[in-house]
């Protein structure tokens, strides 16, 4: 089915001057797709050309649509010689694909060069006309929507959640073809742009297949990497959660049932929360649960709780949810049985997402991974011969896959990898995977492939096709599981795979509950912490020989049980250390170098409800018998209980007491240490565990018995924990924290530090590793101190050994402020400030300074008038306590955005200072207000407003994400032989990342939406040599575009909806466009 | 352990209004960072030097990249590299573009060439402003310069599209472009009790009426170069002292415009003839380029009047002066045709 594709070049701007006589450019456009190419006219004489150009239409597949970029290539025109480039853009056409995404790409976009960076902006429209409306995506993909976010987009609905999805493209690398030797690395760069390009559109067209043949629509936590494997090639493999989405239509339905996060987290604390409407409110044990039933046909059985409603609905799908009380074993069997039916026709129950609707999820059983170390080869590609020379490159690529008699290798090593995760999840008593993800570490032709998950067990409901009813949500509330209920351990408690120490759950004391917990996912909102959460990280360093192929492959596979073993103890002490007791969006990254191991762990520890109290660490010294040495042991106990009461204060851990008789005594079970399962190996399938058996019962032991150890000890103890005000987390959300204000910062942050050779010991080597993170972690507190009280979420480190001498790490994280003194908000007084915003319509103006809206576009006469807004807003009695944050702050920058708006309004007739400007200042007001109020009653309605908001998150607090516009996904190479002059390695290394947060940015604003979310930095790649004064550096970024609107409007909106339906109406007719 | 690369990129670039200070003062990296270590800023955060030092880096990093934006402030608000709040797009070229009065008294008048720009090591010395600090306003001047120069239209406007300078600072600029452009003399001694706001004020009303600009708003020149035709014009004034009857009829029209606006009115009218004759000499010698560069030493020449009080000071602002047909009284007015 074909589509007509739409192009038009309006103007370009800030171009940089190409003709060094006349200090002005001669530019026209290039506009290339697939095969055809277009060009405008030759705009002489202008570093500002206005080309205006006429509709360039392409007619073409909608396979091609899919699967390639539009380019767009500025060039200078030059008489006599040829034509010089200025720069490309590449635009990604899959979101106009898609029904409710966006519809025009329109906007400014940023001319870039490899080698200059970005020179310049052009202004393009962009359209697609499909054909044949009522078929319109039968034969391909192009209807099935892509989100990074690893949980249910917040305004869609998960109607079936089907599964894994996986695919992988291989191609040669243009970097290390035959040609490279001869085209410059311009070429060479824009060749392997280009092919990425291309690789991912192939592969999500691939991905959206497998899940139109699965009967999806969309694809919720798409993750897609690149490996760059050298001489052996270039493979872009993605995995991701095939479902079946249902859109909430009306605000006004979806406001009560799927709140955004920060309102739910609000409510989740508290248990005796009067909130009639979410799940949170459930009863909080399950024989509650069994009284609480009002389905039509409910029976009685003896057998189970909730799950009644489903039997009787839905027969297929058998079983319900839950934690069924004295019943437990045979129940849970049966359970297991009815999920494991729907599960099986699955090759792989793995799901990306690390969030689940409420239900889903039914108990938790660790960490599961696996790791493998490959040698790389020369890939085999049979059809596969200078495909940069030939255009239709994508063709071959396909060939490719069709050739593939010969196994195809790299999917044979993932295959093995999931195979044995799937084992382990078995072992561990689960049927399913969940925040699954894999990983590899890449040095010369060794490669480790990662995988890993939380082993879980989940509620079929979502499982399965044909169970969607209206009352589902009626369903969902009976069939909630207790908060609890995810802890509970899904195995067989007497037939364990692994030594545990159980007790009965200290919430609901019906189930068993193993002392810590480890996961890869994000915390339940449903679960009861107690306390603050914070970050936790593990850091090793080992020391490996250098060698080559096979003997390093072995070397390597030898070193892994060890660091994995280590990164544990590590974790599991500092864990202990914060007085918590579970782990959540646990990530072990093994980074591999020439001679170097590297190991990075992060999650973030809470203090669930439902486990027993940790218990301390306790310090035994091998030799008793000297006194100094005792004495220097208890010194060391003494501080290692005083910082964990200092960190239980810090994070404030005060479980209530419980009594061990109410509890019943521990069950006599050798202590369990480790829920995390793993093996490493080249072949085999052997799953190492770890006893880390200690006979003590309830204090951890630590015995120093060398001064590695005693390293150790000494490491724990400095960490030092962020500076007041701060918090940090690696999850979505800082559990214990619930009232986020609306400020974010997203960043990333990079650094390189140059072992010195001499002293490459371990102990050395962990040192350095650990100041580095440390130190890092520092200068980030130091920098958002204005930001404070504030939590830096979902700070995510990569680490990579670019060279022997070399330790890169790179943080991508959000800052998000809190307000400190609401902080025990409850929801009565939600309520009453919604009401208060209502009563006062100016209110949502309050919060618009704060963003950088259509202030920066001359041509906007607003901001003048905001002054005045914000003045009679400040007038009309709000509360002094809400203004405060916005307000203040706010008032410079009105005065100060309004007279550079004012000076570019200013007509030529000013002509007398001071006096006349004041008067213009006081005319504008009153104009510009009607005009205001009028256009942009939602500020962030107008898609030409300049801030993109730009987060890891799933959600943009204090806002509701309105709708989703289409997958970002964007791949850069930045090379330049001129490192000095660009402010040697830092200063190439920041104006590139600035440069890419830009490209994202304007793709996003010309799609139409002012946020991207689930954003994430997949790979930074820089390679320097200071030597030649050259650098270049690859950077894979992606994330999802989408257009928020404040809550505080959308309050507004909907209080007023019975008075005023069409101001609500129209605010959404803004918003959608 | 070294570090190789040390940097952090906000999605919103975050300016720090001290570092922004330290940077225009041109401190560098190492006094700058000894200047924060004194102020106590790491005991508040419980920090240390290492970071001290790596966020200094990292913010001068920054805005050695904003400066190239900088040098055309449009360029700022419409670039899509730094995502920066429009209130701090504001301040970072305000600040960027103010200047010191000790540095700009230095060169207020002279050439804005590469001579005097060698000489900038002797105002750094005199000033105590650093050499850094002082060629970033030297450059300013000259940018400004360079750009409005053959401009049409009000001068002010002009600088303010295009550098998008609040009010004050861009009148303050069409001054330093005036002086420069028309070379008067403000460095003699006898001069150095007037401060820049002086001189300013002087040059806002200069432009205002006797530039050509000033004579006739619809036509298309330039608000910099003085009217030549005025001067000359001015020749004719000698009768306001010759003529006695004038010189009354001047006398009491200059009365009743000022009466009630001036402290020192009763100095001024008993004074009226010396006064008149000091200003009618100077300005009907204002034929040649080198008498109007002598403009400022000649006009605070006649030492009875001016040393009573320092020649603007005692100025109305321009305003209801239509007997004099908007010219400033101090100055001789327009020939009565």
């Amino acid at each position: 089915m074909p589509g007509k594709l739409k192009v038009k070049i309006v103007a370009g701007r800030h171009l940089p001057v190409m003709d060094r006589a006349s200090d002005l450019t001669d530019a026209f456009v290039e506009v290339k797709f697939g095969n055809t190419t277009f060009k405008t006219d030759v705009y002489l004489k202008s570093l500002n050309p206005q080309w205006n150009s006429e509709w360039f239409k392409f007619e073409v597949d909608d396979e091609d649509l899919q699967d390639e970029p539009l380019q767009i290539t500025v060039l200078d025109h030059d008489t006599y010689s040829a034509n010089d480039a200025i720069g490309k853009v590449y635009i990604d056409i899959d979101p106009l694909l898609y029904s409710e995404a966006a519809t025009v790409i329109s906007g400014w976009f940023p001319i870039y060069d490899t080698i200059h960076g970005i020179r310049g902006e052009i202004n393009v429209v962009v359209k697609v006309d499909l054909f044949n409306d009522l078929n319109r995506f039968r034969q391909s993909s192009c209807g099935v929507k892509f989100f990074c976010t690893t949980s249910i987009p917040k305004c869609y609905r998960a109607v079936i959640i089907h599964g894994f999805v996986e695919e992988l493209v291989v191609n040669e690398d243009p970097e290390y073809q035959w040609i490279d030797r001869i085209r410059t690395p311009r070429a060479s760069n824009e060749a392997r742009q280009r092919l990425i390009s291309l690789m991912s559109g192939e592969l999500q067209r691939k991905i959206g297949l497998k899940v139109l043949e699965m009967r999806g629509n969309a694809v919720v936590g798409y993750l897609q990497c690149f490996d760059l494997e050298g001489e052996s090639g270039l493979v872009v493999r993605a995995i991701g959660t095939a479902c079946t989405l249902d859109k909430l239509s009306s605000p006004a339905a979806f406001l009560p049932a799927c709140n955004s996060p920060s309102k739910e987290m609000k409510e989740i604390p508290f248990n005796e929360d009067p909130n009639p409407n979410t799940h949170s409110s459930g009863p909080s044990t399950p024989l509650k649960n069994q009284t609480y039933s009002f389905s039509p046909s409910k029976s009685y059985s003896r057998q189970s709780s909730s799950s009644d409603t489903d039997l009787s609905l839905t027969p297929k799908t058998g079983m319900g949810s839950g934690s069924a009380g004295k019943e437990g074993g045979p129940f849970k069997a049966l359970l297991r049985q009815q999920t494991q039916s729907a599960l099986e026709q699955r090759e792989f129950p793995f799901f990306t997402l690390t969030a689940f609707p409420p239900g889903f999820l039914v108990h938790v059983g660790g960490v599961v991974s696996a790791r493998s170390v490959k040698l790389l080869d020369r890939i085999h590609n049979p059809a596969f011969v200078g495909i940069m020379g030939n255009t239709r490159s994508y063709k071959l690529l396909d060939w490719n896959s069709f050739n593939s008699d010969e196994p195809e290798t790299r999917d044979a090593w993932w295959a093995e990898i999931r195979q044995e995760i799937k084992s382990h999840a078995k072992a561990l008593g689960c049927h399913a995977v969940v925040g699954y993800s894999e990983s590899t570490s890449i040095c010369e032709e060794v490669c480790i492939l990662s995988a890993s998950g939380t082993a879980a067990v989940l509620n079929p409901r979502f499982l399965q096709d044909g169970t969607v009813e209206g009352c589902l949500e009626q369903r969902l509330e009976e069939n909630l599981p207790t908060r609890c209920g995810f802890c509970h351990i899904p195995y067989d408690e007497l037939n364990m795979p692994f030594p545990a120490h159980l007790t009965y759950c200290y919430n609901c004391r019906k189930q068993k509950v193993p002392d810590v917990l480890f996961t890869t996912i994000d915390l339940p909102t449903d679960a009861t912490v107690i306390g603050k959460g914070c970050l936790i990280q593990a850091r090793l360093c080992r020391l490996k020989k250098k060698a080559q192929a096979e003997a390093n492959a072995t070397a390597i596979s030898n070193l892994l049980p060890f660091m994995e073993y280590e990164v544990h103890t590590q974790l599991m002490n500092k864990l202990k250390l914060k007085g918590m007791n579970a782990l959540f969006g646990l990530r072990i990254q093994i980074t591999v170098g020439e001679n170097m191991l590297m190991g990075l762990a992060s999650a973030t520890g809470v203090y669930l409800a439902a486990l027993p109290t940790p218990g301390g660490i306790q310090i035994a010294g091998k030799t008793p018998n000297d006194g100094s040495y005792e004495q220097h042991i208890s010194h060391m106990q003494k501080k290692i209980n005083d910082t964990i009461a200092k960190n239980k204060e810090l994070y404030e851990i005060n479980p209530p007491e419980i009594s061990e008789e109410i509890i019943g005594s521990p069950i006599p079970e050798p202590r369990q240490r480790s829920r995390l399962l793993r093996s490493q190996s080249e072949s085999s399938d052997e799953v190492t565990e770890l006893d880390l058996s200690h006979g003590k019962k309830d204090a951890f032991v630590l015995e120093i018995d060398d001064t590695d150890a005693m390293e150790d000890v000494h490491s724990l103890l400095t960490d030092v924990p962020p500076p007041s005000g701060f918090y940090s987390c690696n999850t979505e959300i800082m559990p214990g924290i619930n009232n986020w204000t609306s400020e974010i910062q997203m960043f990333t942050s990079v650094r390189v530090i140059r072992l010195s050779s001499l002293n490459l010991t371990n102990q050395a080597l962990n040192k350095n590793f650990n100041d580095l993170c440390e130190n890092l972690l520092k200068s980030l507190y130091f920098k958002l101190r204005s930001m404070i009280p504030c939590c830096l979420c979902h700070v995510n480190f990569t680490v990579s050994l670019p060279e022997d001498e070399l330790i890169q790490v790179t943080v991508t994280a959000v800052a998000i402020t809190f307000d400190k003194n609401q902080a025990l908000q409850t929801t009565k007084t939600h309520v009453e400030k919604s009401l208060q915003r209502a009563s006062t319509d100016n209110e949502e103006l309050l919060q618009f300074p704060l963003e950088l809206c259509s202030d920066s576009l001359p041509s906007h006469p607003l901001p003048p008038a905001k002054e005045h807004l914000e003045s009679a807003s400040s007038n009309s009695g709000i509360p002094a306590a809400q203004r405060a944050t916005s307000v203040d702050y706010s008032s410079f920058a009105d005065r100060c955005s309004s007279w550079i708006e004012l000076i570019k309004l200013k007509a030529q007739t000013i002509r007398r200072g001071s006096i006349k400007t004041t008067v213009t200042v006081e005319k504008a007001s009153p104009v510009g207000d009607g005009n205001f109020r009028n256009r942009s009653a939602p500020p962030c309605a107008n898609s030409t407003v300049g801030v993109v908001k730009m987060t890891p998150l799933s959600f943009i607090p204090g806002a509701k994400i309105t709708k989703y516009l289409g997958i970002i996904n964007m791949f850069f190479i930045r090379e330049t032989t001129s490192l000095r002059e660009e402010g040697g390695v830092s200063g190439f290394l920041h104006a590139f990342i600035a440069e890419v947060f830009a490209m994202v940015r304007a793709h996003v604003a010309a799609l139409g939406g002012n946020a991207v979310v689930s954003y994430i930095m997949k790979q930074c790649v820089f390679m320097e040599n200071p030597n030649k004064n050259q650098a270049q550096c690859l950077i894979n970024v992606s994330g999802d575009a989408v257009v928020f609107v404040r809550e505080s409007d959308l309050e507004v909106v909907s209080t007023q909806q019975p008075t005023a339906n069409c101001q609500s109406s129209c605010t959404e007719g803004e918003v959608t466009t | 352990m070294t570090s190789e690369l040390d940097i952090f990129v906000g999605n919103t670039t975050l300016i720090d209004e001290d570092m922004y200070r330290l940077w225009l003062d041109g401190y560098l990296v190492t006094n700058a960072v000894a200047l924060r270590v004194r102020s106590g800023i790491l005991e508040q955060m419980g920090s240390t030097a290492a970071v001290l030092q790596s966020d200094t880096m990292d913010r001068y990093r920054t805005f050695h990249m904003l400066e190239r934006l900088l040098h055309a402030p449009p360029k700022l608000l419409h670039q899509l590299i730094f995502q920066i709040l429009p209130s701090r797009q504001a301040l970072l070229i305000e600040r960027y573009y103010a200047f010191d009065e000790a540095f700009v008294r230095e060169v207020l008048g002279k050439k804005l060439s590469k001579g005097t720009k060698k000489d900038l090591d002797d105002i750094s010395t005199i000033t105590g402003i650093t050499l850094k600090s002082c060629r970033r306003q030297f450059d300013n001047f000259k940018r400004v310069f360079k750009v409005v120069e053959e401009m049409r239209g009000s001068l002010v406007d002009n600088i303010q599209q295009h550098f998008l300078l609040s009010d004050q600072l861009a009148r303050d600029y069409a001054a330093i472009v005036f002086f420069a452009n028309n070379r008067f003399e403000t460095g003699k001694k006898k001069l150095q009790y007037l401060s820049f706001g002086d001189f300013a004020f002087s040059a806002e009303l200069m432009i205002q009426n006797w530039t050509l600009g000033a004579v006739d708003s619809q036509m298309d020149d330039m608000h910099m170069d003085l009217d030549k035709e005025f001067l000359q014009d001015l020749k004719e004034l000698k009768l306001l002292v010759a003529d006695k009857d004038l010189l009354d009829l001047h006398k009491s029209l200059v009365c009743t415009a000022l009466w009630g606006k001036l402290g020192v009115f009763s100095e001024m009218k008993a004074n009226f003839k010396n006064l008149s004759r000091g200003l009618v000499n100077v300005a009907t010698k204002l034929t040649h380029n080198k008498d109007v560069r002598d403009l400022f030493r000649r006009a605070v020449l006649p030492k009875s009047v001016f040393s009573v009080c320092p020649l603007p000071r005692w100025l109305p602002t321009p305003g209801p002066l239509g007997p004099l047909h908007g010219h400033p009284p101090w100055l001789p007015p327009a020939p009565l045709s």
